[in-house]
């Protein structure tokens, strides 16, 4: 008879993991057993401590050596995943702190949009404060990903990390129908990308007979890159990936997702699954697929030219700034495509990683500030989003608009912001590996995103402000944070980036763990 | 031997990722990508046997839990979106436009 083996599991090194999916947990039993008025009050700790000890035990960890794959080698905390980790935690106490400004959402989703049903949950302060152990749960989804070291813990963390996030798009408390069309195409477009991923999964398999990262790589080696099963299989997987981190030709769920969702799920979604489906591309291109090179590698560069241009362009032509953010997104995953074509040797990719690293970091943090400034900007009708509103805004709200000037700068990546930086050192590394025209068409399309960016900025402060232009809402404690926090961290990793780039080079020293 | 599985299994994912594109009723294209997730489960067993390993077996199970949890998920939005609009079809949902 055979026995089965115990797994071994090193509790130590996936402590963040079981800390927010043990929150996440906790937090549904509150809302079984709660009663209603003390649930805020209880979720709100629970969900930024366990965010906050999930990010000291991320920081522990990293000071903890060495660095390998735990849980029988399904779950991989190195150098590049212990960063990630904790770029998406800080980002997620940033979004919770914007989530908990109660009024983004709806008091009770079932009840139909005008009924009375609707006002009597409005006259009863209903809140949905299901949100919080949802977006725990997306969050400890994001975290597994770039750190799941097989593709079956991958195919699992990607839907931990999307199912939540597409009810949470669906829960906006204004412009409902427009928010529940977002959640449905974000749900079918979604699941058909997660299909393709798991079909690529399933081929890989045929390949390799193993779904291991290490496994795939030395069947690799064993087939050569002319296998037909092998290179399908890159390819629907490549696909799902793409999807998630909203390259062109995949782009068109990124705009009508992110102008219906809540404005804060908006910023969630901007920064940490970006960082989390970045990490999680990285490992499966470089260390599953890494002997496959000279077959994604061309693909990919198309793939980042479209993506780029898709971006910029179309964002020209955008006239909703949520809209217009999430073509700035798109432009956004081009440049960062470009980072992770460019690999060469271990000293090329380290220089690649460290510069996508410290890139995601800048931008994360510079969309969750741009999305907390859009939460301010309301008028009758809730947030006021078409761009013809805000103008003159800089008349009105010097403070507001300025900030909101630096985050648009720093997307843009003017110096001294840190935009700039990250740019400047994907750039180089794209450029260390020989890929010259991308670089050339990286500058021109970020040549044409400053363009729109500064566009805004022009509207803002050298037009007139409406006579019925909206009102600035006075922000809460909790906004005002989070956008003082966005502009510190822009203006910091713009001025003395040194901190932060040093940490990202130590995280990239040691690269993907095999 | 195994050819035919794949080929069905194959055959039954391109029918589903053709079905969401061409069919309009949110439940049905739903239930297209069901089928393109039992395709991959097809796939799944199909390898197992082939390689003799119960990996894929182990896979297909999970895939299963995961469809089952995106189902619940998908029709609360489907149904929510219904019970607004009184109509599934993707063609209605047409307000997000710039």
């Amino acid at each position: 008879m055979n026995q089965i083996e115990p797994p071994v599991i090193e509790y130590a090194q996936v402590a963040p993991l079981l800390v927010v999916f043990g929150a996440a947990v906790l937090g549904v039993v509150v809302e079984a057993f709660a009663p209603r008025y003390l649930r805020k009050a209880i979720h709100m700790p629970l969900t930024l401590l366990s965010l906050a000890g999930a990010f000291v035990l991320t920081v522990w960890q990293a000071t903890q050596s060495p660095h390998n794959a735990a849980a029988m080698g399904a779950i991989a905390v190195d150098g590049p995943t212990l960063f990630v980790w904790g770029t998406i935690l800080v980002l997620a106490v940033v979004s919770v702190l914007l989530i908990s400004d109660e009024d983004h959402f709806v008091g009770q989703a079932s009840a139909l949009p005008g009924s009375a049903e609707e006002e009597e949950s409005i006259t009863a302060r209903a809140a949905h404060t299901e949100v919080y152990p949802l977006v725990l749960f997306a969050v400890g989804g994001m975290l597994l990903f770039p750190a799941s070291n097989d593709l079956l813990i991958m195919f699992v963390a990607l839907e931990v990390m999307s199912l939540p996030l597409y009810l949470l798009c669906g829960l906006a408390r204004r412009r409902r129908l427009l928010s529940q069309e977002a959640a449905m195409k974000y749900f079918l477009l979604g699941a058909f990308s997660s299909a393709f991923f798991l079909f690529g999964t399933a081929l890989l398999y045929g390949v390799a007979g193993t779904v291991e990262f290490r496994g795939i790589a030395e069947a690799l080696t064993r087939v050569g890159g002319m296998d037909t099963l092998l290179l399908a299989g890159t390819a629907t997987l490549g696909v799902g990936l793409l999807f998630k981190i909203g390259a062109a030709p995949f782009q068109a769920w990124k705009p009508d997702v992110y102008q219906g969702a809540p404005t804060p799920v908006t910023a969630l979604m901007a920064s940490g699954t970006l960082v989390a489906a970045f990490g999680g591309l990285l490992r499966v291109f470089w260390v599953a697929l890494g002997g496959l090179e000279w077959d994604w590698k061309p693909v990919l560069w198309g793939v980042a030219i479209l993506t780029m241009l898709v971006g910029a362009i179309l964002a020209i032509t955008q006239t909703d700034i949520k809209r217009m953010l999430a073509y700035s997104s798109i432009a956004h995953a081009g440049f960062l495509l470009v980072g992770v074509v460019a690999v060469g040797d271990a000293e090329q990719n380290r220089e690649a990683l460290t510069g996508l690293l410290f890139y995601l970091v800048a931008y994360g943090i510079a969309t969750v500030g741009a999305f907390a400034v859009v939460t301010l900007v309301r008028d009758a009708g809730g947030e006021a989003n078409h761009l013809s509103r805000w103008a003159g805004l800089g008349k009105r709200a010097p403070l507001l608009a300025g900030v909101f000037a630096l985050f648009l700068l720093a997307f843009a990546g003017i110096p001294l912001t840190s935009g700039f930086l990250g740019k400047y050192a994907i750039f180089a590394a794209a450029g260390g590996a020989d890929a010259w025209p991308l670089v050339i068409v990286a500058v021109i399309a970020s040549a044409v995103a400053a363009f729109f960016y500064v566009r805004v900025i022009v509207l803002m402060f050298f037009s007139d402000p409406a006579a019925d232009g909206p009102t600035i809402a006075v922000p809460t404690v909790s906004t005002s944070i989070v956008v003082a926090l966005a502009a510190a961290a822009t203006v910091v990793l713009g001025v003395i980036p040194e901190p932060v780039l040093n940490l990202a080079s130590i995280a990239a020293e040691s690269l993907f763990v095999r | 031997m195994t050819t035919h599985y794949l080929v069905l299994s194959a055959l039954l994912f391109a029918i589903g990722a053709i079905g969401v594109l061409v069919r309009r009723n949110a439940i049905v294209v739903f239930m297209c990508v069901e089928l393109m997730l039992n395709a991959c489960n097809l796939a799944f067993v199909t390898f197992a046997r082939q390689h003799g390993n119960l990996d894929g077996q182990i896979i297909a199970f999970f895939v299963m839990v995961v469809a089952a949890a995106e189902v619940v998920v998908g029709l609360a939005i489907i149904v929510t979106m219904f019970r607004t609009r009184r109509s599934a079809s993707v063609d209605d949902a047409n307000l997000l436009k710039n």
